[in-house]
């Protein structure tokens, strides 16, 4: 046997039990569907939670005996309890932030797709890798918890701010379901960070040859700099959430101020101060969203120009701009606080630099439009759900531009315009752009096709029905609809509003049912679907010169080189719509399927290579 | 360049895998991974070390929120800064003294003296697990004083930067011996640059507290 088959050998050959490879796994694949998979468990959940809220706004204070059957401790004669409403508030938000969108898109595509598109067989570091996973579920364990303790889950919203989330006697979620909720969170951010930590190293050093930074498909520049943006965000909510661990539990006053009465009882503590925490909360937050987004921003980059079958327009800049988006992410986070007493010079600061995020913001949009002209554009469900994207994140990024100014936010604070502006752009947009990954690398992740037909009715019911649910929220939050109340009932000013709430309600629900569509489609195709082929899409990116889906190791013999830009598509002349990054220069593409290992130099440089490397 | 010296002086274990490129001995020139266009290819120690500075940069983002809560809510009116112990001083010079091995032993193992490294690992070790009982005795004499977390926002934050640090040191002597077992290149580089950054933080979390 040579060198180079016993060199395959090392990286495909070898059985291991079912432990080691599906559930104990080191393989960034395995770890990325892992991500994924607990990630769609808790999007479920934390869907499942937004309903409880829809049912409560739209018909308040109405008994629902089934579920009051269901859940006795949350909806006692099934009318819900205030706790157990604003437990439900609080847990979506969390969950769909953290649990579902962040553990997603950097768990679960970043884990998978990195090594793939970089041409590595793994990541970095892999065991740290299968930790940072392993520390996911008893995070979810941990916070799922916090719902059948005294008290119920947190109910202070996904912020927490103090004195609500610091002392524990100040309501019912303010208890024990407060503490679950940041330990869960603190074991979170551990995994985060040692993602982050191996996403950039990987990147940074184990590129295929020929693979400079300008070269990486915009998915990786996205994924890159969403790691960065971890790194430097994320310990300081670690931070924030281990003092205010302290004042719960160890009796210090880093966030409680003096002079505090609850009920009748004073509150010993004294000299903190709970704006510490929205800065320290924020300065994290608003980098979050940007976690959530650039991402998705990096993805349908490429589905859009493969299915548009045209370069993207203006690579360069769509770097320069994420790189822009994630710096000036980090000067922005006053403009959550601008309610909070800030002097107006330094709101005005604020409003600046979130003003200026637009900018580059446009520079993609416009890109992504430029992108579409005059393309023979290919309607797959991905396409479809990026071009949902396109028109979700324009959506929430315009009001974003209204929320930006101080005397607008003052007026719009804590309403239902800001709750439309933020399930825009970052909630739907980002889950948009998460279903348009799935269905573009589901072939790749389990060597079978989604059913097209599915796709689309689950996009034709989702696109609608998101609308649906969220724009009317702008004209509620502009007549005043506060978030997180318990019972719009109880306020005059919000009687007339009711139909609204009422029609946002049935949009949720359909919204919600639809996904269904999605799992079922999901689930079945991974079983049942076509054998897809090593590149179904025609698509350029090195993921698709691997076999669907790539063995350990994911390159056999020899790693693929680069020769060219990631988007090479209808080069004039080609016999085929598109040249594959690994495809030497020089050489024409063979008709056909255009797959396969590329001729000629390559496999030269690749043997070389294996003998080096087993000898 | 250290990493150049490193080639020619690593045993043989130092050209392990870092991690999922760095399956096999593979000469810089026809190397897997990190070609990019820029000549040489790597190493493992390479990738280890941008993989901690990657680390670093964290620990150094949960300090400086933490030290800029410190600055801020130093301003309160009932901040009332609490006498902290001198034995402090002394720890300080335990954790410089056992930065110092570990560099001498550094230093020793770069030019192939094996067995220096082993000796200055297990000073440095030492001498850092001395730190950390150190500054648990500071603990026992301040509580012995009456200074608990909660007396004043002065010492909850003596008490929170010590423990988080020890905790971050606590790791660090895990790498030490990390470092003692494997002996290759980027363990020990590894290990060594935490354990540097370890000793430069608590002097910076030290100034702050003693003298802000």
């Amino acid at each position: 046997m040579d060198a180079a088959t016993a060199h395959a050998e090392a990286h495909t050959g070898h059985e291991l039990s079912f432990w080691r490879k599906y559930i104990f796994s080191t393989d960034h694949k395995i770890i990325g569907l892992q991500y994924a998979f607990t990630s769609m468990f808790m999007a479920v959940l934390g869907g499942l939670l937004a309903m409880f809220v829809r049912l409560q706004l739209a018909w308040p204070g109405r008994a629902w005996p089934i579920l009051g059957s269901l859940l006795p401790g949350g909806m006692p004669g099934g009318e819900m309890t205030p706790a157990f409403y604003l437990a439900s508030v609080t847990m979506h938000g969390t969950i769909m932030i953290f649990f579902v969108l962040t553990t997603l898109l950097t768990g679960g595509f970043g884990n998978f797709l990195i090594p793939l598109q970089i041409g590595a067989r793994d990541m970095a570091f892999p065991f740290l890798n299968a930790i940072s996973y392993w520390l996911y579920p008893p995070a979810v364990i941990v916070l799922l918890a916090s719902f059948f303790v005294a008290g119920g889950a947190a109910g202070g919203g996904w912020t927490a701010y103090p004195p609500l989330s610091a002392l524990p006697q100040a309501a019912p979620g303010s208890g024990m379901g407060q503490t679950l909720w940041l330990i869960s969170l603190a074991i979170l951010i551990v995994a985060f960070l040692l993602g982050s930590l191996n996403y950039i190293t990987t990147v940074l050093q184990l590129r295929a040859r020929g693979m400079s930074m300008l070269r990486l498909p915009l998915t990786i520049w996205g994924l890159f700099v969403t790691a960065v943006l971890s790194l430097l965000a994320f310990p300081v909510l670690l931070a924030a959430a281990i003092m205010l661990l302290f004042d719960r539990m160890g009796g210090t006053s880093f966030f409680v101020p003096a002079g505090l009465i609850v009920g009748t009882v004073p509150v010993d503590h004294a000299g903190g101060n709970p704006l510490l925490w929205q800065h320290l909360f924020w300065f994290l937050g608003h980098p979050e969203v940007y976690v959530l987004i650039l991402p998705p921003m990096g993805m349908v980059s490429d589905i859009l120009a493969n299915n548009a079958r045209k370069p993207i327009f203006g690579y360069r800049f769509m770097v320069a701009s994420i790189v822009a988006i994630a710096f000036l992410s980090f000067l922005v986070w006053g403009h959550h606080m601008y309610t909070s007493g800030m002097h107006p010079l330094l709101g005005t600061a604020f409003m600046t630099t979130t003003l200026i995020i637009a900018v580059p913001s446009a520079i993609k949009t416009f890109n992504w439009l430029a992108t579409l002209w005059r393309a023979k554009i290919r309607f797959t469900s991905a396409m479809l759900f990026t071009l949902g994207f396109l028109s979700l994140f324009v959506t929430g990024g315009l009001t974003g531009i209204m929320l930006g100014q101080p005397p607008v936010d003052i007026y719009l604070q804590d309403t239902f315009f800001v709750v439309a502006h933020f399930h825009f752009v970052m909630g739907l947009a980002a889950i948009f752009a998460a279903f348009a990954g799935t269905y573009f690398w589901f072939p790749k992740m389990f060597g079978r096709m989604m059913s097209e037909r599915l796709g689309k009715w689950h996009f034709w019911l989702s696109f609608p029905a998101a609308y649906l649910t969220f724009f009317p929220m702008h004209y509620a939050g502009m007549m005043g609809m506060m978030r997180r109340i318990y019972s719009p009932a109880l306020y005059a000013h919000l009687q007339g509003l009711q139909p609204i709430n009422i029609v946002v309600s049935i949009g949720a629900f359909i919204l919600f049912a639809a996904q269904f569509i999605f799992l079922v489609n999901f689930f079945r195709s991974a079983f049942r679907g076509p054998k897809a082929e090593t590149n179904p899409w025609g698509a350029t990116t090195l993921e698709w010169q691997a076999p669907s889906p790539p063995p350990h190791g994911n390159w056999g013999a020899h790693l693929p080189t680069v020769h060219r830009w990631a988007y090479e598509y209808s080069p004039p002349g080609a016999a085929e719509d598109f040249i594959p990054q690994s495809h030497p220069a020089g050489v024409p593409v063979p008709a056909g399927d255009g797959q396969g290992p590329a001729p000629g130099g390559d496999g030269v440089q690749g043997d070389e290579h294996a003998r080096g490397g087993r000898g | 360049m250290a990493s150049r010296m490193l080639e020619k002086t690593r045993p043989p274990e130092a050209t392990l895998p870092a991690g999922g490129n760095g399956h096999a001995a593979v000469p810089p020139a026809f190397g897997d991974g990190g070609g990019s266009g820029w000549g040489a290819e790597p190493s493992p120690v390479a990738t280890a070390r941008v993989g901690l500075w990657t680390l670093l940069v964290a620990v150094t983002m949960l300090f400086v929120a933490f030290t800029a809560s410190y600055l801020s809510r130093r301003n309160a009116p009932d901040w009332t800064p609490v006498p902290l112990p001198g034995l402090l001083w002394v720890n300080t010079a335990v954790l410089a003294a056992s930065s110092a091995a570990l560099e001498w032993a550094r230093r020793a193992w770069r030019r192939g003296e094996g067995e220096r490294l082993r000796r200055g690992l297990a000073v440095a070790s030492g001498l850092g697990a001395l730190f950390l009982l150190g500054q648990i005795a500071a603990w026992r004499q301040l509580i012995d004083a009456g200074v608990f977390m909660r007396s004043s926002p002065h010492s909850a934050f003596f008490y929170l930067l010590t423990a988080v640090h020890g905790l971050h040191l606590l790791g660090g002597l895990g790498g030490l011996g990390y470092a003692l077992r494997r002996t290759d290149g980027p363990a020990v580089e590894g290990a060594a640059l935490y354990w540097h950054f370890l000793a430069g933080l608590w002097v910076y979390v030290f100034l702050i507290l003693f003298f802000i």
